[in-house]
Parts: C-alpha cells; structure tokens; sequence
C-alpha cells in the first residue's frame, strides 16, 4: 500500500481544497468538469427512466399503461432531456472539459470563469425544464414543431423553449472557452499536425455549438413570442410559414447530432490507438474528416423535411449534400479499421466501447443514408425506422463512446481502476441489451409503425416486446457502471500515473492531476500516437 | 494584444443612433410601404446589427486574425442558412 499512501500525501485538485464553496466557485476545469458529470448523470437517468416508461407501454398493442397524452409528454420529455441536458453537454462539458487543457499542456482553459458560468446557465436550464415537467410537462414531440407548438398545445411550451434557450447558452459558451483555448493556449512544439485526434474532433464540436446553438435559441425564442404575443413568424394566420419553423429548427437541430458524434469519434481515435499499440492509420484524414462533418452538417438539414411540402428541387439539393456527409464519417470508419490491422489488440472495457462504437456508428450511419434517399424517405418518414437510425447514432455512437471515454479516463480523473470485469461484462450487457432494444426497430419502421402512436396493431407486438426486453436489459448495463464507479471511488485499486501505458500529455502528469495541471509547461517534441516509443504495461487489465 | 480605445463619446453616439433606428423602425411601420414593408424593416435591423458588431463588439478595431476567422465563419454560415433555405423558396411554387 505505499503506493497508497504516497497518492494520498499528494496534493491534487480533489484534495487541494474542501467544501461545497471550494465547489460551487471553482474555476478549475477539472472541477467543473465533474459539476458537470454528476448534473448530466442526473438527467440522463430521468430521461431514461422515461424511456423506460415508453417501452413498457409500447409492451402491449394497447394503450393500458399510461393516458395518451401523458404518453405524449414522455417521449417529448425524453427527447428534449436527453438531447438537450445529457447529450450535447456529454463528452464536451465532462470529459472534453476535463482533459482538452491537459492535453494540450496547458494550466486551465482560457476563460475559466466563463467555464463556470456556463456549467450555472446548464443548471438553470436544467431546473427551469425541471419546473415544466413537474408542473405538467410539454406535449409538442422534442421537434417544438409548430402550429402545434405556437397555436394548439395546451402544454408548458414556453418554459421548456426557455429552458432549452438558456442551456444552449452554456453549450455556446463551453464551444467558445475550446476554441479559443485550443488556438491560444497549446504548449511549446505542440503543432495543429501533434494535436491528439480528440481535441481535433472537439474542436470541430465547438464550431458547431459556436455557429448553430444561436439559431435554435433565436427560433425557440421566436414560438415563445409567437404563442404569447402571437407575433406572425410561422403561423400561416398570421403571415407566417410553418416550414420556416423546421428549416430554422433543425439548421441547428442536425448539426447538433454532430455536437453529439464527433466528440464520440474522437474518444474512439484514442481508445483504439491505445489498445492496438499503434498511431492511428491516416491522422490527418481523420482529423481533417472531423471539419469535414462539421461543415458539411450544416448543408443536409432539409433531408428532415423531404414529405414536409419543401420545393422537390431543393429536396433533390438536399439528398445529394446528405450524401456527401457519409464520406468523411467513412474515412473515420475505415481508417480506425485499418489501425487495427496488425495492431496488438487488448480487449479492456474501453476498446469494448469503442469496437461496439464502430460497428453500431456504421449500422447508424449507413441506415442514415437509407433516409438520405428520397424515394425510400418517403416510405419510412416518422415510423420507428427512423426511430432506430438516430438511437443507433446517439446511444449506439455517442452514448457508446462517452462510456468508452469514461472508462478510459476514470483512473486519470480518480486515481482509482474501476473493477475490470465488471467493466467488460457491464460492456457486453450494453452491447446485447441496445442491439436487442432498437433493431426490431428497424423492422418495425420498414413494416410502416409510426413513431410517437401509443397503440398499435397485434401483428407489431412481437418486435415491441424484443424491444422492450432489451431496454430493460440495456438499463442494468448503465446502472451498473454507475455502481461501480462509485464504489471505485473508495474500494478502486490505486493506479499510478499510466495504468494503460498510453500516449499524450494528459498521461505525463499524476492522477488525480493537480489543480494546475503540470509542474511546469511540458514542451512536445514528439509526434501524436508515438506508441513504438512507449513501452506496454505488464497490467492485469490488458491481459486478453 | 494592443487594444483601441474608443471614446465614450463614440459609444453614446452608436446608441442613441440604434435608438433612433429602432423609432424609425416602430414609425414606418405605420405606413404602407407594400412589398418594401420586409424590405425597409431588415435593412434597418441589418444596419443596426453591423452597427452593434463593429463598434460595440470592437470588431472594427480587432487586430486578431482569430477575431477575423470567426467572424468570417459566422457570416459564411448565415450565407448558407439563407441561401439553401431560399433554394426552397424560390423553387417551392414552379410546376
């Protein structure tokens, strides 16, 4: 236990101060980062317990569990929690807070004030979409998608657009504190061509959040003032045309599926270049294919809206360009691929993620381009097709990607090791439990199930119960990591610095890092991915 | 890092300009002006906002290239939100 003992002695940013003050006004970017962990852990469980409310009633053909209009809320709730409070702050705000400064050598972000202030505007987004679901929730789907929202719900729409407005906020400023500490900030000899594959992707990430947030918070903005002033924007009435609504809308609203990837796919360049011992094969494509997706995924928003009534012409525009957008997602693909190829692999729970990662992003993708073609889209719009394309991007992709990262990093972030085997099993369930919960989708999407129907015809019932065994299952694969880390936290091994003998900066300093990070401004000289200089770790956790 | 000073005598002066557009906003709108009612509101609330982001923003004076990039990128982005929404537009009507 001496190593124990000489980790306790060391000061940290853990042990550097105590108190819910040293907390609460930190501008530490590791603290905040773990503000932010357990804020979006918090809402991740109540949009998926919802989830798991959808399922169950969604168990029998008819609608016995709960009222259709609470039916209604519950997806609403789940998509808007989940999308706008776990989501989009998810690897950006947590990990990306956590680890971009360290990684690029620096003592902190560049505006660690503003850092805070926009884990405070989350919260207070947070509480206010809280209040709207308490005091009866929003029934409008996630979409706002008006004149339903604007001119006929009954529900809370305006304190959940207000809500969303205001953490999209905090995203905007989490994507500005990136940028500009990703330009300013990087330690001597660290080139854009060094950069690790992870802080490329974030940096895409915040030209996203930079560019796109402040458009949704403007149109959310927008229905507010025309369902309380009843200001002409997108009431046909009024002088207004409800396709601007969904042009605006999802301007940003695609996009943000990108916010929600790409940090994911920079969490996976990582991991397997890791746990293959290898520089990723094709650096610069696969950082240079994260712009890519960013700019591109700002050009395919219509694609939404091909059976909305938009001109055919800008349609065929719009396909086309969505096209385009599989092309630097397949460089990723095949590029992580090809660094397998000859790789010496080690299956640790994070390369579990991150092999589950490639493999559901691709089903995710290519069904994407299923939707992307217009003559199909037709056939599948609003049925539970769709459905399970943007599961397997979000959860399949994203989600799989976050708990990848979180493995990865929890003895940086700890100083403890998570229980290994229970970390591939708790792996494995995830695995099962999603593939079993959203590809029966699928089918039932292409057999012509509509989305967001509380009923459904007989024939539909064996899929939906598939379904809804396997999102039980997928549950017990979240909650058990939950578990599990925290009883890391007390009864987790003590790791050294490197527990996974891996590359860059972020692994030079001591776990828990301290509050500034390095004694002293690291100077690289070496290219990203040197893992020919590193030597493997003799672990029992890479052991196959 | 070398910052302009602007006097505040220049700020004073860019916000009572902005509150005499917004009255003139407010006043024409009382007044039919046919298809140039859109017209007259946007250009005026276009002037406004390049008003507010050079002065008030300190673009004008921005020596940084960052400043520069984003900037450029923020309007390259409003471009093409108005521009593939209007692909829609133009075309939603033709046969």
């Amino acid at each position: 236990m001496a190593t124990a003992a000489v980790s306790a002695e060391r000061e940290n940013y853990l042990n550097k101060e105590y108190g819910i003050r040293s907390w609460l006004l930190t501008t530490d970017h590791k603290r905040i980062a773990l503000l932010y962990l357990v804020s979006i852990t918090f809402f991740f469980f109540i949009g998926g317990f919802m989830a798991l409310l959808i399922r169950l009633e969604l168990l029998t053909p008819a609608g016995d569990l709960v009222l259709a209009d609470t039916y209604n809320k519950l997806f609403t709730m789940h998509g808007q929690i989940m999308v706008f409070f776990f989501l989009i702050p998810s690897i950006p705000a947590t990990l990306g807070n956590f680890l971009i400064p360290m990684m690029i050598g620096a003592k902190d972000l560049a505006l660690p004030r503003i850092n805070l202030l926009s884990w405070y505007l989350y919260i207070a987004g947070g509480a206010l979409m809280l209040y709207a679901m308490v005091e009866g929730g929003v029934d409008t789907g996630w979409t706002f998608y008006t004149p339903l929202s604007t001119a006929f719900s009954n529900t809370h729409v305006v304190e959940a657009g207000l809500a969303i407005f205001i953490a999209g906020f905090s995203s905007i400023l989490t994507g500005l504190n990136f940028v500009v500490t990703v330009h300013r900030m990087r330690a001597p000899g660290l080139t854009w061509s060094r950069l690790p594959l992870f802080v490329w992707a974030h940096y895409a990430t915040s030209v996203i959040q930079l560019l796109g947030t402040p458009v949704i918070a403007i149109t959310l903005v927008l229905v507010v003032l025309e369902r309380t002033l009843h200001l002409g924007i997108f009431d046909p009435n009024l002088g207004g045309d409800p396709l601007l609504f969904q042009h605006l809308f999802w301007f940003y609203s695609h996009p943000a599926v990108y916010i929600m990837i790409l940090p994911a796919m920079g969490v996976v360049s990582e991991v397997l270049a890791c746990f293959s011992r290898k520089r990723i094969f094709g650096y610069g494509a696969v950082a240079l294919s994260s712009i890519g997706i960013a700019v591109i995924g700002f050009i395919v928003w219509a694609h939404h809206m091909f059976v909305a009534g938009i001109s055919l012409y800008s349609a065929l525009v719009f396909s086309i360009l969505t096209y385009l957008v599989g092309v630097p997602s397949a460089i990723k693909v095949f590029n992580w691929t090809a660094t397998l190829y000859k790789g010496s692999i080690s299956f640790a729970t994070p390369m579990l993620y991150a092999l589950g990662f490639i493999g559901l992003f691709t089903i995710g993708g290519l069904t994407g381009l299923f939707l992307a073609s217009l003559g199909l889209d037709v056939h599948v719009t609003d049925t539970y097709f769709v459905i399970a394309h943007f599961h397997y991007i979000m959860v399949g992709g994203a989600v799989m990607g976050y708990m990848a990262g979180l493995h990865f990093w929890w003895p940086k972030i700890t100083g403890r090791m998570y229980p290994e085997w229970w970390g591939r099993l708790a792996a494995l369930i995830v695995f099962i439990g999603f593939n079993l919960t959203f590809f029966p989708q699928f089918i039932l999407g292409y057999m012509g199930m509509p989305r967001r129907y509380w009923q459904y015809p007989p024939e539909f019932q064996i899929l939906n119960v598939m379904s809804t065994a396997g999102s039980t299952i997928l549950a017990v694969g979240y909650l058990l990591p939950m578990v599990y880390f925290m009883w890391s936290l007390r009864y987790g091994k003590v790791v050294g610095d490197n527990p996974w003998g891996a590359a860059g900066l972020e692994w030079k300093t001591s776990s828990p890092p301290p509050t500034f990070n390095f004694d002293e401004t690291p100077e690289v000289t070496w290219e990203a991915y040197n893992y020919d200089q590193i030597p493997v770790p003799k672990e029992a956790w890479l052991e196959q | 890092m070398s910052e302009h000073v602007m006097s505040s005598k220049m700020y004073y002066g860019i916000w009572i300009t902005l509150m005499v557009l917004t009255v003139v906003t407010a006043a024409v709108s009382f007044i039919d002006l046919g298809p140039f009612n859109t017209i007259v509101a946007l250009s005026i609330a276009t002037f406004k906002a390049i008003l507010v982001v050079l002065f008030f923003m300190h673009v004008k004076y921005a020596s940084e290239k960052l400043t520069k990039l984003v900037i450029a990128s923020a309007l390259f982005f409003l471009v093409l939100l108005l521009s593939l929404s209007m692909i829609d537009y133009l075309t939603r009507y033709l046969a």
